[in-house]
């Protein structure tokens, strides 16, 4: 306790020293996106050296959980649940900015913004999540709000609820897996559990068809394979293999490689690649779509002074792009930028982990776990043999645990 | 009186410049946080705080979950990962956290 009034006293002083131009900062970050990985990263740079100034660009004016939000589709949990504001962070003496980070300038190491402010930085954080390739599905361009995603957490989530509750008892809802990877590799089969928990309750008419473009469910596969079968026979119908390559919201069908499949509510999941932002700043090295970094800094590996963490990177072998290990990134790349702005070598063998709770109805849950270590003689990070795993079987009791999961993680970036 | 506050400001910067000693510890203890709370100070009732346990226990539960003598459900899987060292610096650095 009293070290944390310390170091409020020693943020504060920060701030005044930013108002006044007596005291300059030792060094500048800033910070785009304030989500799992963006939140965490400026909080912990603050935390562990009040002398650095951190700002952070958000487009949002709250915090809304992509984890736990399928809940609010199934009707177990409300968006006001999956919300949190800012100010947690402003406490620590992180500067919010809410704008749309528009330009990165990588050379006269400056973000422009939308309205045409711009910072300077020192070191520069991207943590944009994703955004969506519609080029890969014909017809999803203007076919929004008829068909939705609800793979960002917020007003597609509000929508798709409403959608699904306007459906009348007998109607098909039809979701859309994209070929992996993808964010939250769990999420689509947990959605497909609480829509069908929703279902069983209020309309035992109605279908779960789930479209999935890869061979097999690609997370806790036999754990979900087990709750659709035990806990909604005859609810949800899945089908391996089946990309979706064109969306009609006329006549509210896709249309696969092989077939035609309507619905009455389309859930269609375009495939994915780092934030706009990440394509701007030049980030991006694989496939087109995501950005290798430098695993024990989260520096990229082709912008110097640029750091991307999150869904956005290139996963690590066994890594997922998940809120958990974003919020990993971020504490490695907090570390490190402590380090190196105070001119000491960056911790040469980080560790991070990795816990993705889903559940499979209203209270019961099953969870995947992993450790990964940087490894110094294959220039990356892997996964620690021998540990990590699945759940025995679903259960109440990990229910609680991912309840408090939630609430644990949305501390540990805003508290 | 003003001796008492000085001695009082150096006591405060000594307490926190020991947390920042070792910044691997620190590392190492905050990939807890993300679900036993934020310095592991949980704010979920089902979950362990773990700011200023004994080392010694900590040491003992982490060991406890890697040979199977304590069973639970992520806990054994996660404490596979850690070394003996790693869970030296990670006890250590909880066992000097406020509750």
């Amino acid at each position: 306790m009293k070290r944390r009034r310390f170091l409020l006293l020693a943020g504060a002083a920060t701030l005044a020293g930013c108002a006044t131009p007596a005291r300059a900062p030792k060094a500048r970050v800033v910070v785009i996106g304030a989500g799992y990985g963006g939140a965490t990263v400026a909080k912990y740079v603050a935390l562990w050296d009040p002398a650095i100034d951190v700002t952070v660009v958000e487009r949002g004016s709250e915090f809304i959980s992509c984890p736990i939000s399928n809940l609010v589709l199934g009707g177990n949990r409300t968006m006001q649940d999956i919300t949190r504001g800012y100010d947690g962070l402003r406490k620590h003496g992180v500067r919010m900015v809410k704008a749309d980070a528009l330009a990165v300038d990588s050379g006269k190491r400056t973000v422009t913004l939308a309205g045409g402010t711009t910072l300077a930085y020192d070191r520069l954080v991207l943590s944009p999540g994703v955004d969506f390739l519609y080029g890969e599905v014909a017809g999803y361009q203007g076919a929004e709000p008829r068909v939705l995603h609800a793979w960002k957490a917020g007003p597609q989530t509000v929508e798709l609820r409403r959608q699904l509750e306007a459906m009348p008892d007998g109607g098909v809802y039809l979701l859309t897996v994209p070929v992996a990877p993808y964010r939250c590799p769990p999420g689509p089969y947990e959605r497909a559990c609480q829509v069908a928990h929703y279902f069983k309750r209020a309309k035992p008419r109605s279908k779960v068809l789930v479209l999935d473009a890869n061979p097999d469910v690609t997370s806790k596969g036999p754990l979900f394979k087990r709750a659709w079968q035990e806990l909604y026979p005859g609810i949800i119908d899945y089908h391996a293999n089946a990309k979706v390559v064109a969306v009609d919201p006329a006549t509210m069908s896709v249309r696969t490689d092989f077939d035609t499949m309507k619905g009455d509510v389309l859930n269609v999941v375009p495939p994915q690649r780092a934030g706009d932002i990440a394509l701007q700043a030049g980030v991006i090295t694989t496939a087109n779509r995501w950005c290798d970094v430098d695993w024990r800094t989260m520096e990229s590996k082709v912008v110097k002074g640029v750091h991307v963490l999150g869904d956005a990177t290139l996963s690590a072998s066994g890594m997922p792009k998940s809120g958990h290990m974003a919020n990993a990134h971020a504490k490695v790349c907090a570390a490190a930028l402590v380090e190196l702005l105070n001119g000491r070598e960056p911790n040469p063998s980080p560790l991070m982990n990795n816990t993705c709770y889903s559940f499979v109805s209203d209270r019961e849950v099953i969870h995947v776990a992993s450790v990964h270590q940087y490894d110094a003689t294959q220039n990356t990070i892997l996964p620690v043999k021998g540990a990590g795993g699945v759940s025995a079987a679903r259960s109440e009791l990990e229910g609680a645990y991912a309840w408090s999961w939630a609430r644990n993680i949305w501390a540990d970036m805003f508290a | 009186m003003t001796v008492k506050l000085v001695a009082l400001a150096f006591a405060l910067a000594a307490a926190a410049a020991h947390a920042q000693d070792n910044p691997v510890a620190r590392s190492l203890a905050a990939t807890c946080a993300s679900c036993h709370g934020p310095d592991g100070r949980s704010v979920a009732a089902e979950v362990v705080p773990l700011a200023g346990l004994p080392k010694e226990h900590i040491v003992a539960q982490m060991k406890a979950f890697r040979d199977g003598t304590r069973q639970a459900t992520v806990m054994p899987q996660l404490a596979k990962g850690y070394s003996d060292a790693q869970i030296e610096l990670i006890a250590d650095y909880f066992s000097r956290r406020p509750r």
